[in-house]
C-alpha cells in the first residue's frame, strides 16, 4: 500500500470519475493513533488492484462517492463504523449503524428519499420477508402497480465481523471470512487466502491451487443451478424450481462425498486447503457432473420453450449496460449488462491462469439475459472442473506458513458466483491488523434499484432472484 | 417439456426414506418441551423462518429441506408466510442488534401454544460473533428457545430430525 497525500488522492478520485480506474473499494481504520482511509483501484487491463492510504489526521477525507456513486453506501459505512467524515458526500443518512449498538452515531430517525407526485403511494417491506431468506427493508413507491422507486435500507445482518477479524489470529480470521456471506464461502476464503499468502510470500502446493478450483467452480455451479430453479419459481413456473433444488442438492452432496462438507466452509485456507480428494473421488465427480449437466440441459430446453415463462422474464428488471459500466456490477448481472469483467480470467491467479476459457457476455440486461448468462456458466463451469481434474497433481495440500514480524500487506480479486470478491490484508505477528472483504453486493444492490423503475410490484421478487445480492456480504 | 412432466411421473420418486432418530437423540431434543402444547398442535406445525443476521448458510440448508430429496411437507411439516400462521418459529444468526426487534415483534405476533428453534451455532451460543458489538448471542438471550439445531450450517438430515421430534 502506497501512503498518498491529499493531492494525489485527489488526483485519484478525478481519475476515477473519469473511468481512467476502476473504483474497487473503500474503507477505514481508525484503530491507530491516526486514523486511516484506505482504497483500492483497478486500471482496466491490470491483473491486480492498487490501494492507497491516505492520513486523515482531522478525521475527514476527500469523498470518492462524490466522483464515482458505486462509492457512497461504503464511505456512509466508514462513518458509521469509524466516525470518519467524507467530505462532498452526496448522502450522509448512517447505513450500517441503526442505532442499536453501543457507541451509535446514528441520532436522528431513519429518513427514505421523498417521491412525490399524485397518487404515489408507498409499500414497506421487510426486514422479516414472506420466504427463508435474508433480512432487509425495501421501501417501494408505487403509482397504481408500477415501481417509481425502490429505496433498499440494509444493514440488518451486520454482524462487527471486521471488527472481530482485527488482532484475531490468521486461523481465527479465517473461520470468520468463511461467515461472511455462506453462500460464496468458497470465494470469500479462496480470496482472504490469496491475500494472506501475498503478504507472507508463500504459495499455496500445486495439487492445493488445483482443489481450490475444483472447489470454487463447485460453488459456483450448486449455486446458479438452484438460482436457475428459484427464479423461475417467482416467475411462477415451480416445475424448474423443483428439478433446479434437486441439481442443487446433488451438487452439494458430492461436495460432502467428497471434501466433507456440504457448502465447503473453512476448506480453503491460508497456505492450501484442509480436505483432499481420495481414491476415486475424481471418477466420482466425472459421473456426477455428467448427469448433472444432461438433466441441466433438459430443463434449459424447457425453459426456452415456455413462452409463459419468458414472458415473465424477458424484458423485466432491466440493468442499463452506461449504469451497469458506472456502478461497477460485476458477475452475471455484470456480464449481462455490456461488462466483461471476470476475475478467473483478468486477475490471472491460479489455478485459472493456465486454462483457456471465454467469458460469456450479453448486453440487454434483463432477468431473462441474467439466466442465460448463468445458463452458460454452469456448461462453462463443469468443463472447468474436468480439464482441472485432468491436471491434479500428487503431492502435499499445504505450504508451511513463515512467521511474519514486521507488518506485512496483500490484497486479491476473486470471482465468486455473483461476481468479483475483494480482499485486503496488513498481518503483524502472525496476527491481523486490518483487513477489508468486499462483497460484490455493494454494487448491485444499487444497481437493483434502477433495474426496478418501471417495473410492477409483482415482478419484484424476480427481479430481486435474478439479481440475488447478499444481505451478509455486505452488511459484514 | 411434456416429455419432462410425464417422466417426473413415471420415472418414480426421489424422496429418501425418514432419517431414523434413536431414543436417546430424541429424548435430548424434546427435554424442554411442553407436552400440553404438544397435544394440541397434533401432527402438523407451520413453520416460520426469521434470519436474525445469518450469513445465509442456515437459509440454504432450510431452503434444502424443502426439494424433493427431503420433502419436509410429508411430515405435515410446512412453511408459512406470516408468523400468524406458524406454530414454529427457527430461528438462525446469532441476533444481530439490528434484528432484535424485528425478532421479538414476529415471536409475539406468533399464537400461542407456539416452540423456538435455534439452528445453527450460531442461534445456539451466538457462534464465532458471539463477542461482536453488533450481535446479542444466542437466541434465548432475547426469546424463550425450546429446541436447539447446532451445526455450522445444520444439514438437512439434522434438521429434520430436529423437527419430527417436535411432533413425535
Ligand atoms: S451457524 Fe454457520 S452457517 Fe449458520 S448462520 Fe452461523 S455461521 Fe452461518
Amino acid at each position: 500500500m502506497t501512503a498518498v497525500d491529499l493531492q494525489t488522492w485527489e488526483k485519484k478520485a478525478a481519475e476515477i470519475g473519469q473511468g481512467l480506474s476502476r473504483f474497487v473499494a473503500i474503507w477505514g481504520d481508525a484503530s491507530g493513533y491516526c486514523p486511516f482511509v484506505h482504497l483500492a483501484t483497478r486500471r482496466k487491463g491490470a491483473s491486480s488492484a492498487e490501494v492507497i492510504n491516505l492520513a486523515a489526521p482531522d478525521r475527514r477525507f476527500p469523498s470518492i462517492g462524490a466522483h464515482q456513486p458505486a462509492a457512497i453506501l461504503m464511505e456512509r459505512a466508514i462513518f458509521d463504523m469509524h466516525g470518519l467524515i467524507a467530505d462532498g458526500l452526496p448522502d450522509t443518512r448512517p447505513w450500517l449503524d441503526h442505532g442499536t449498538w453501543p457507541g451509535s452515531r446514528a441520532t436522528k430517525p431513519y429518513k427514505f428519499k421523498p417521491v412525490n407526485g399524485d397518487g404515489i403511494h408507498q409499500i414497506p417491506v421487510g426486514p422479516v420477508h414472506a420466504g427463508t431468506i435474508e433480512p432487509g427493508h425495501f421501501r417501494f413507491s408505487v403509482n397504481g402497480e408500477t415501481i417509481v422507486r425502490i429505496e433498499a435500507r440494509l444493514g440488518y445482518t451486520h454482524k462487527g465481523t471486521l471488527k472481530l477479524m482485527r488482532r484475531a489470529s490468521i486461523d481465527h480470521a479465517a473461520k470468520l471470512t468463511a461467515r461472511i456471506s455462506g453462500d460464496s464461502t468458497c470465494a470469500y476464503s479462496f480470496a482472504f487466502a490469496l491475500a494472506v499468502e501475498q503478504a507472507l510470500g508463500v504459495e499455496a502446493p500445486a495439487r492445493a491451487q488445483i482443489l481450490r478450483g475444483v472447489m470454487a467452480e463447485l460453488e459456483r455451479l450448486a449455486n446458479h443451478l438452484g438460482d436457475f430453479g428459484a427464479i423461475c419459481n417467482d416467475a411462477g413456473f415451480p416445475l424448474l424450481n423443483a428439478h433446479g433444488a434437486m441439481l442443487r442438492e446433488r451438487m452439494l452432496r458430492l461436495c460432502a462425498a467428497c471434501f466433507g462438507h456440504r457448502l465447503m466452509m473453512d476448506l480453503i485456507v491460508p497456505g492450501g486447503v484442509t480436505a483432499d480428494l481420495a481414491h476415486g473421488d475424481e471418477a466420482k465427480i466425472d459421473r456426477e457432473l455428467t448427469i448433472v449437466s444432461t438433466q441441466f440441459e433438459r430443463i434449459v430446453e424447457v425453459y426456452e420453450k415456455t413462452a409463459s415463462l419468458q414472458d415473465r422474464t424477458v424484458g423485466t428488471g432491466r440493468l442499463d449496460p452506461a449504469v451497469a459500466e458506472l456502478l461497477g456490477c460485476g458477475g452475471y448481472v455484470g456480464r449481462a449488462s455490456g461488462q466483461t469483467f471476470d476475475a478467473r480470467r483478468d486477475m490471472a491467479y491460479a489455478p485459472y491462469h493456465d486454462l483457456h476459457f471465454g467469458v460469456p457476455c450479453r448486453d440487454i440486461g434483463d432477468a431473462d439475459t441474467r439466466v442465460r448468462v448463468r445458463i452458460e456458466e454452469v456448461r462453462q463451469s463443469s468443463a472447468i472442473i474436468l480439464a482441472l481434474l485432468r491436471e491434479l497433481p500428487d503431492g502435499p495440500i499445504q505450504s508451511p506458513r513463515p512467521p511474519s514480524t514486521s507488518p506485512r500487506e496483500g490484497n486479491a480479486i476473486v470471482e465468486g458466483f455473483r461476481g468479483d470478491v475483494f480482499s485486503y490484508v496488513r498481518i503483524s505477528n502472525g496476527c491481523i491488523e486490518d483487513v477489508f472483504l468486499r462483497d460484490p453486493s455493494w454494487f448491485l444492490w444499487p444497481a437493483l434499484e434502477t433495474a426496478i423503475e418501471g417495473n410492477i410490484v409483482a415482478d419484484f421478487p424476480l427481479c430481486n432472484k435474478s439479481f440475488n445480492a447478499s444481505y451478509s456480504g455486505c452488511d459484514l | 417439456m411434456r416429455k419432462t412432466l410425464i417422466e417426473s411421473v413415471l420415472f418414480g420418486s426421489l424422496t429418501e426414506p425418514p432419517p431414523a432418530i434413536t431414543d436417546q437423540e430424541k429424548a435430548e431434543l424434546v427435554s424442554a418441551l411442553d407436552r400440553a402444547a404438544h397435544r394440541r398442535l397434533g401432527r402438523s406445525l407451520a413453520i416460520r423462518e426469521v434470519d436474525a443476521g445469518s450469513c445465509n448458510g442456515c437459509e440454504l440448508e432450510i431452503i434444502a429441506l424443502n426439494n424433493v430429496f427431503h420433502d419436509l411437507e410429508r411430515f405435515g411439516l410446512k412453511i408459512v408466510a406470516s408468523p400468524r400462521h406458524a406454530d414454529v418459529l427457527m430461528v438462525t444468526g446469532p441476533v444481530t442488534r439490528n434484528m432484535e426487534a424485528a425478532l421479538r415483534l414476529t415471536y409475539e405476533a406468533m399464537p400461542a401454544p407456539n416452540y423456538v428453534v435455534a439452528v445453527g451455532n450460531c442461534a445456539c451460543t451466538g457462534g464465532v460473533f458471539a463477542e461482536s458489538y453488533a450481535c446479542r448471542g444466542a437466541v434465548s438471550k432475547v426469546i424463550p428457545v425450546d429446541l436447539r439445531i447446532p451445526g455450522c450450517p445444520p444439514n438437512p438430515i439434522s434438521l429434520l430430525k430436529g423437527l419430527i421430534s417436535l411432533m413425535d
